[in-house]
């Protein structure tokens, strides 16, 4: 039952089908500013030649991502040429907004998620029939790919979809091409970059091992291979002698710490802690200046936008990073297992979300998406994943803004949590937990702890405690003071305060989902 | 042929444990299913109702969706008296009122609804042909409601009923009939795109059939009643209802009795509907003239009905006068249905009943006066409540409804939700699990199916990429008409000689239940 891999490939394609035909629906919603940047995008990498793609400055949109998706784009642009020449124009397309342009754009996004269907599919390989379905489903449907790719508008379906295959490769064993697809993955948005350091510490402890002549020569292989990866993206650059400018367009470290929205990380705290010490110490006497920087714009000059606190730079959330992906590193390197790589992986996304420089909070997707796929190997990540993932669709919900898209992000959230709840009590519940468990010692590649299977077998079935209950409710609660009972107190005063609290409640939650992980990582038995 | 198929479920069953994609949806049991379905099936009509509706800035007379606006408008601001009748203040022939008092009245309810968010979208004269970003979405808003409201829990209250008595019902099958009823495509299409309120009457409608199929006959009086005062098309369903509570209530020990309580259930509902109209004589026909607008000839556009397509041949229209066609259509109607009604006073069942109505509506769609496109809703509701027994009927019912419907549909610009949701039907239908078998065990030569599919695809192409040639600039919508109304025919003796095969089954089952 277990590897029938080609038998199954027609319920993939029809859980596919069916998000498709969703998403077919969604193409006259509402879309970001994102469009017209990709549109710009395909625009001058159709019309400049390629010496002028990172310099070109007709449209503020300018290009920021590595040459990858700019050979994406120009690929794209082949096919948008043929349908609509205006749509590549780089003067007379700007803010074009034809039917045949969003159609166009729209329908790229849906093709280029076929590149997730081959992810998730090679990743769950090797999965009992059962399981593999709850995979799909929970990847497959997920509410925020659509918020965030078919609404908002963005790639992030294709590019996670190399993210997987490069994970399911590692968990195969095949280093050298897990290696070789996350450089790839790097030269389409080097924002993936941030779990580099958990590749490199794996890759050099589980491929590069062996004694030394041969470790030496792995390492050299998988050197060659990332540096050939590298070379095709950027040489034509240096070539033209634009590698310094593509470099400056792609680390932009002008922009604040917090994005506009603000994500909902750690920044957050920092940012209402330095406030409210502000607040209090000028109660009790103290003359605090009013800083005339803001968090969300770069930074002016010398003055900080804290009024108490330390002033955070670059470097300092840089190493505050690497801080806290270190617990994970030391494992990874003591013991390099291919059945932990995903939730590494997904942990270094986690910390690179909660503490890095300017996030956005669509980069939530990358360790969200990610942990859907390790959610049914026991009934605590599958609770985890389901507070996790609840929060996170909902903290993408300031995205869409617009009346219109109300019903669907709510319809979409309310959907994907009773199918969550379906699966993971069907994968959970207390007959099926003993079958459940038992295919596992058969996965070499996937092998769960003992330990923990067992005590998730006594727990039993899938439910959601009380704590995590509350939470949830707390979301409703803030969901409604945010869109009725805000303008009912404070009418048309105070306008950020429902934006923050979002940010600040599902802050709450994200630290939680960063401990949760942290210390499951640091409480897996090593052999 | 029952037992086999029991047998059939049962080692089905032991093979669903093992393989079934979709025991996580229905571990839970019906209700946890039919909501996750019913949340999937609002966020498509959700995401339908972002399309463009019908006469989207088109003026002066702009389409179905300044009818319902103006209807609110209208009921909103003038008293009851005044709704169904010509003044300064109400203009009869700009959208006018066309349809019963509960139609009125829901307007009205929906109207407080937009005057409370939006006032000026539904103020006295100003209003007229009012677009904007915020009243659209409102109007939509009354839609998706009244679908959530009204068709949804209909749905649900008839799968408890028709799943109640079947022990061996696969919990994998009722989920697919739930979805099989939720994501209709010319349902969604008609209400959520070109807009309509087609899911109030074909709800109360199904509340009514599962009433009758519960055996509270009474219950089912007053919701069709309410559905026939909703729209006066429910009277589709009428000669089966009519039919099958007969047939019923002559088997009891007081037939008089039983059928006057029934009748005195829907004149009490009529009654109350219409009380407003009932003062006087005059007050009472001036509405009734409303709702039979005769002088709109006997069809319109490219109806793939009896007499439009037959008009080709026989100039209808010019050979009779009105009056006679009113009779020749009445005539017409009446004994189509006969051979249905007869087969259900003599043996009334729970499932001729679901043919009845599929027949009835049939011969209403073929033969009646003033046929729309959009009239195949009706035929097709009957055809989705008997997904599970005629699957290959309902695939074949949908894509040429969607297909009759796919000139007007082209007219609103709504070509790609049109795609997208055949292509989501096919999906749901074709639900990979592995029981394909089963389900397509009636399909007529596969050969001449597959051709007519392609043809009706290369149709669907032609239509919208190629220009018909000067002299006859409907051809293409003509072709269509002719391709959808012979498979209707073909669907319509089908079900009728179904229904006729039903008796002996029935009588070979109680002799079972003997042995």
């Amino acid at each position: 039952m277990g590897l029938q891999g080609a038998t199954s490939m027609p319920h993939l394609l029809w859980f596919f089908g069916i998000a498709t035909c969703v998403k077919l629906l969604l193409i006259p919603s509402y879309h970001s500013t994102d469009f017209e940047v990709h549109r710009n995008w395909l625009a001058l990498t159709h019309s400049l030649p390629l010496s002028q793609w990172y310099s070109d400055e007709t449209s503020p949109w300018t290009l920021d991502y590595p040459p990858f998706f700019a050979f994406f784009e120009r690929f794209l642009s082949i096919f948008a040429n043929l349908i609509d020449p205006q749509i590549v124009h780089l003067l007379k397309g700007l803010n074009y907004s034809s039917n045949t342009v969003v159609l166009f754009q729209r329908i790229t996004v849906i093709l280029s998620d076929l590149c997730i269907l081959y992810g998730v599919y090679r990743l769950t390989k090797v999965l009992d029939s059962k399981r593999r379905t709850l995979i799909w489903v929970l990847v497959i449907w997920s509410p925020m790919l659509v918020i965030v790719d078919h609404v908002h508008f963005q790639y992030n379906g294709f590019l996670l979809g190399f993210l997987f295959i490069s994970l399911s490769y590692l968990e195969e064993g095949r280093d050298l091409m897990g290696g070789f697809f996350f450089a790839v993955l790097l030269c389409f948005k080097h924002l993936f970059a941030v779990a580099a350091p958990v590749y490199f510490v794996y890759l050099l402890r589980h491929y590069c091992c062996g004694g030394l002549v041969r470790g030496l020569r792995r390492l050299s292989a998988l050197a060659a291979v990332v540096t050939a990866v590298f070379v095709a993206a950027y040489a034509p650059f240096v070539y033209h002698g634009q590698i310094q400018q593509v470099l400056h367009r792609m680390f932009p470290f002008g922009r604040g710490l917090c994005h506009a929205f603000w994500a909902p990380n750690f920044w957050v705290f920092y940012i209402i802690l330095d406030k409210l010490l502000a607040f209090f110490l000028r109660k009790f006497g103290f003359a605090i200046p009013t800083p005339a920087a803001s968090f969300t714009g770069g930074l002016v000059g010398d003055s900080s936008p804290f009024s108490i606190l330390p002033q955070i730079t670059p470097l300092a959330t840089f190493i505050i990073v690497l801080l806290a992906l270190s617990p994970c590193l030391i494992k990874a390197w003591r013991e390099p297992r291919p059945g932990m790589v995903t939730r590494w992986v997904a942990y270094a996304y986690t910390c690179g979300f909660l503490f890095g420089w300017h996030v956005h909070e669509k980069a939530l997707l990358h360790f969200v998406i990610p942990l859907a796929t390790v959610a049914v190997q026991n009934v605590d990540s599958a609770r985890h994943y389901y507070l996790l993932s609840i929060v996170s669709s909902y903290s993408l919900f300031p995205l869409l803004f617009e009346v219109r898209e109300y019903p669907i992000k709510v319809l979409l959230l309310l959907l994907y949590s009773i199918i969550m709840w379906l699966v993971f009590s069907a994968q959970f519940t207390d007959g099926e937990e003993a079958k459940a468990t038992a295919p596992i010692k058969k996965e070499a590649g996937r092998l769960e702890l003992k330990g923990i299977a067992n005590v998730a077998a006594k727990k039993g079935g899938f439910v959601i405690r009380g704590i995590e209950k509350s939470y949830l409710v707390g979301l409703l609660v803030v969901e409604i003071w945010g869109q009725l009972l805000h303008s009912i107190f404070f009418g048309e005063r105070l306008p950020f305060v429902p934006l923050m609290l979002i940010s600040i409640y599902c802050g709450l939650g994200i630290v939680y989902s960063w401990i949760w992980q942290l210390r499951w990582i640091i409480r897996s038995p090593e052999s | 042929m029952e037992k086999s198929r029991g047998g059939k479920v049962m080692k089905d069953k032991e093979e669903a444990v093992d393989d079934d994609p979709w025991w996580w949806l229905v571990h839970k049991g019906i209700a946890a299913s039919f909501l996750c379905i019913a949340l999937f099936a609002l966020l498509v009509r959700v995401a339908v109702s972002l399309h463009p509706y019908s006469g989207a800035g088109n003026p002066p007379k702009y389409g179905d969706f300044e009818a319902q606006r103006h209807w609110m408008e209208i009921t909103l601001n003038l008293p009851v008296k005044e709704w169904y009748r010509n003044s300064t203040t109400n203009d009869l022939s700009y959208w006018g009122l066309d349809y019963p008092p509960l139609t009125a009245y829901q307007s009205y309810i929906h109207g407080l609804f937009l005057r409370f968010f939006h006032p000026e979208s539904v103020s006295l004269f100003t209003s007229r042909g009012h677009e904007s970003y915020f009243g659209k979405l409102l109007m939509r808003w009354t839609v998706l409601s009244s679908d959530a409201l009204m068709f949804f829990p209909a749905v649900f209250y008839f799968v408890l009923v028709y799943y109640a008595g079947r022990p061996h019902g696969q919990k994998t099958d009722i989920a697919w009939h739930i979805a099989i009823m939720l994501l209709n495509p010319c349902l969604m299409l008609i209400d959520h795109g070109h807009f309509q309120y087609n899911c109030i009457s074909l709800g109360l409608t199904v509340g009514a059939v599962a009433a009758v199929l519960s055996n509270k006959e009474l219950v089912a009086c007053f919701l069709f009643s309410l559905a026939l005062n909703h729209k006066q098309m429910s009277a589709y369903f009428a000669p089966a209802f009519f039919s099958h509570l007969f047939g019923k209530c002559i088997r009891r020990q007081n037939p008089l009795l039983e059928v006057s309580k029934l009748g005195l259930v829907v004149l009490g509902t009529f009654a109350l509907v219409w009380w407003p109209y009932l003062h006087s004589m005059e007050a009472f026909l001036s509405v009734l003239s409303r709702l039979a607008p005769f002088e709109r000839g006997i069809y319109e556009d490219y109806v793939a009905n009896f007499w439009c397509t037959t008009s080709v041949l026989i100039k209808w229209k010019r050979m009779f006068t009105t009056q006679s066609l009113k009779l020749l259509s009445l005539g017409a109607t009446f004994s189509t249905c006969l051979p249905s009604m007869v087969q259900q006073i003599r043996a009334p069942s729970n499932q001729g009943f679901l043919y009845g109505l599929l027949n009835s509506a049939f011969s209403f769609y073929m033969f009646s006066f003033q046929v729309h496109e959009k009239s195949i809703l009706l035929p097709l509701l009957p055809a989705s409540l008997l997904a599970l027994e005629e699957p290959f009927l309902l695939k074949w019912i949908t894509f040429y409804a969607l297909f009759s419907m796919f000139p007007l549909l082209c007219r609103d610009k709504l070509i790609l939700p049109y795609v997208a949701l055949s292509a989501l039907f096919i999906l749901i239908y074709h639900v990979p699990s592995g029981r394909q078998d089963r389900r397509e065990r009636l399909s007529f030569n596969s050969f001449v199916t597959t051709l007519l599919m392609l043809c009706s695809v290369v149709l669907h192409i032609v239509y919208l990429t190629m220009q018909p040639p000067n002299r006859y600039p409907f051809l293409f919508e003509a072709v269509i008409m002719f391709l959808c109304f012979s498979q209707f025919v073909v669907l319509c003796f089908y079900s009728n000689a179904k229904q006729w095969a039903l008796k002996r089954t029935i009588f070979m089952d109680k002799e079972k239940k003997l042995l």
